[in-house]
């Protein structure tokens, strides 16, 4: 059966992919950001997903006001990388996994989420960028290391779906994997956040209290952060870091223990706070068809894990 | 009619993107949209007001976008992630636009990002409802023994309680007026 092994929360500033796809990765200002993803590329070679599902939103690129969905889910082949208005970003098409994807689709409508199917779809930096800082830098010419299910998030139309209602699509995304007869080994991205606002005259805003506090509580107490409501997040997080209910739909996919193996904080780039972690299932099978854990050896990985974590840099 | 209250009205400095302003700005967005093609581009810096036409914007809706008040752009149903194309079709960057919308120098503004941003003290309310989220107080699990720093437990005077759980009635205060 598939598997979700991990999940990752990244923030995705379009000025991220700008800087790497400009060079600018060794400035200073930039170096700064960058750096702090390198223990995750490192993680991410080492995992080795067979398939990543990737929570993001799009910036009026794929999707304008004519048509809002809720919850996109992407079941193309593939998916171009959308022109923002300075020609799209030179990364590679993003593979999809049809298969996976349409048996997810049917398994989390029947399980009353009524997302909208996406055949054909363009994805911009709200996806590719969070790409770059896992997987690296990629030639346009070459592949991303594994196919990609995109899930577009409306968090640019108020109200985006409540954060309850994010982690319990994740409840049921991580029950639709589950139920896919294929060995596969999946990790789940939410991208967006942290704080920012970018609009009106309180752009600008940051608040790193509350970033710290998030990515505290979804390892320790994520119900208590599918409770926050809307109004929170705008008046501490910024009108436009609402969108860090995205990340709820990664945690929600996830078991209810998880390890915290690594994590990352900076401001800013750009407008915003850059925040990003890695949580790992505990049960996570090392590699395909391996046997169970041995509860000892859980404990001791889980003590390990825990002596990665990479305090906050702030 | 007029708008309809929502209890975001009350965030400063803030025009929240709602279903209402999407419908309002719905042309706002469409032009701006349309700047993501050169042969559209070209078309609007040629003749800007005839250009605008083609989008049925209300007169006020005209007005901002010439002028370039994109705050007034925001109220009347302009969404940010649109209308920086209309700025970048004019040659400026995000952080320019950002400046303009806040009252700033790029220069200030920027330095205000470098030092860690816009302070939510202070900015949370109109209407003096700045104490911080009670999601903010709550207390971390007392079991967990990952944290190696001791919490800053700032705002929560209250008592430390180990764990909020779930089912604890709380009194829904501030929340909803």
């Amino acid at each position: 059966m598939a598997r979700i092994i991990a999940g990752v929360g990244s923030s995705h500033v379009p000025a991220i992919g700008a800087a790497l796809d400009n060079g600018r990765t060794e400035e200073p200002y930039w170096k700064r950001v960058f750096s702090g993803f390198e223990k995750s590329q490192e993680w991410m070679r080492e995992t080795k997903p067979d398939v990543a599902i990737i929570v993001y939103n799009d910036h009026a690129s794929a999707f304008s006001v004519e048509m809002i969905p809720t919850f996109a889910l992407g079941c193309a082949a593939e998916f171009p990388p959308a022109d923002e208005g300075w020609g799209p970003r030179p990364v590679p098409v993003v593979q999809g996994h049809p298969a996976l994807a349409s048996h997810i689709a049917q398994s989390v409508i029947l399980d009353e989420f009524d997302l909208t199917i996406c055949n054909k779809m363009e994805v911009d930096h709200g996806m590719t960028v969070p790409m770059n800082l896992l997987f690296g830098k990629v030639d346009k010419s070459a592949h991303w290391p594994c196919p990609v299910i995109p899930l577009a998030v409306n968090v640019v139309m108020y109200p985006p779906p409540t954060g309850h209602r994010c982690y319990m699509l994740g409840r049921a995304i991580r029950k639709a994997v589950e139920s896919y007869p294929d060995d596969l080994r999946v990790v789940i991205f939410g991208t967006g956040g942290l704080s920012h606002q970018i609009s009106g005259p309180r752009a600008g805003l940051i608040n790193s209290k509350w970033d710290k506090h998030f990515l505290d509580n979804l390892s320790k107490d994520p119900q208590k952060l599918a409770k926050i409501p809307h109004i929170d997040y705008m008046r501490e997080a910024g009108a436009e870091g609402i969108e860090m209910v995205m990340w709820l739909i990664m945690r929600g996919a996830l078991d209810d223990k998880v390890d915290e193996v690594y994590r990352f904080y900076t401001v800013p780039a750009s407008n915003t706070a850059v925040g990003h972690i890695i949580l790992e299932n505990r049960a996570k099978v090392a590699s395909k068809g391996a046997a169970k854990h041995k509860p000892a050896a859980a404990k001791h990985k889980r003590a390990a894990a825990r002596a990665k974590v990479d305090r906050i840099h702030s | 009619m007029a708008r309809e209250q929502h209890d975001y009205d009350d965030i400063p400095g803030t025009f929240v993107f709602d279903a209402e302003r999407s419908r309002e700005g719905f042309g706002i967005n469409m032009f701006c949209m349309s700047l993501m093609k050169d042969e559209n581009r070209k078309a609007f810096q040629a003749n800007e007001a005839e250009y605008l036409k083609k989008f049925k914007l209300t007169p006020e809706q005209t007005e901002a976008v010439l002028k370039r008040d994109y705050n007034r752009m925001l109220e009347l149903g302009g969404n940010i992630y649109f209308t920086a194309k209309l700025g970048a079709t004019d040659g400026h960057s995000f952080q320019h636009l950002a400046a303009v919308m806040t009252g700033n120098s790029q220069d200030d503004y920027a330095k205000m990002m470098l030092g860690g941003g816009r302070n939510v003290e202070g900015n949370r309310s109109r209407s003096g409802k700045n104490a911080p989220s009670k999601f903010l107080s709550g207390a971390a699990p007392a079991k967990n023994r990952t944290a190696a720093k001791p919490k800053a437990k700032a705002k929560a005077k209250a008592k430390p309680k180990p764990k909020v759980k779930k089912s604890k009635p709380r009194a829904k205060s501030a929340k909803r007026k």
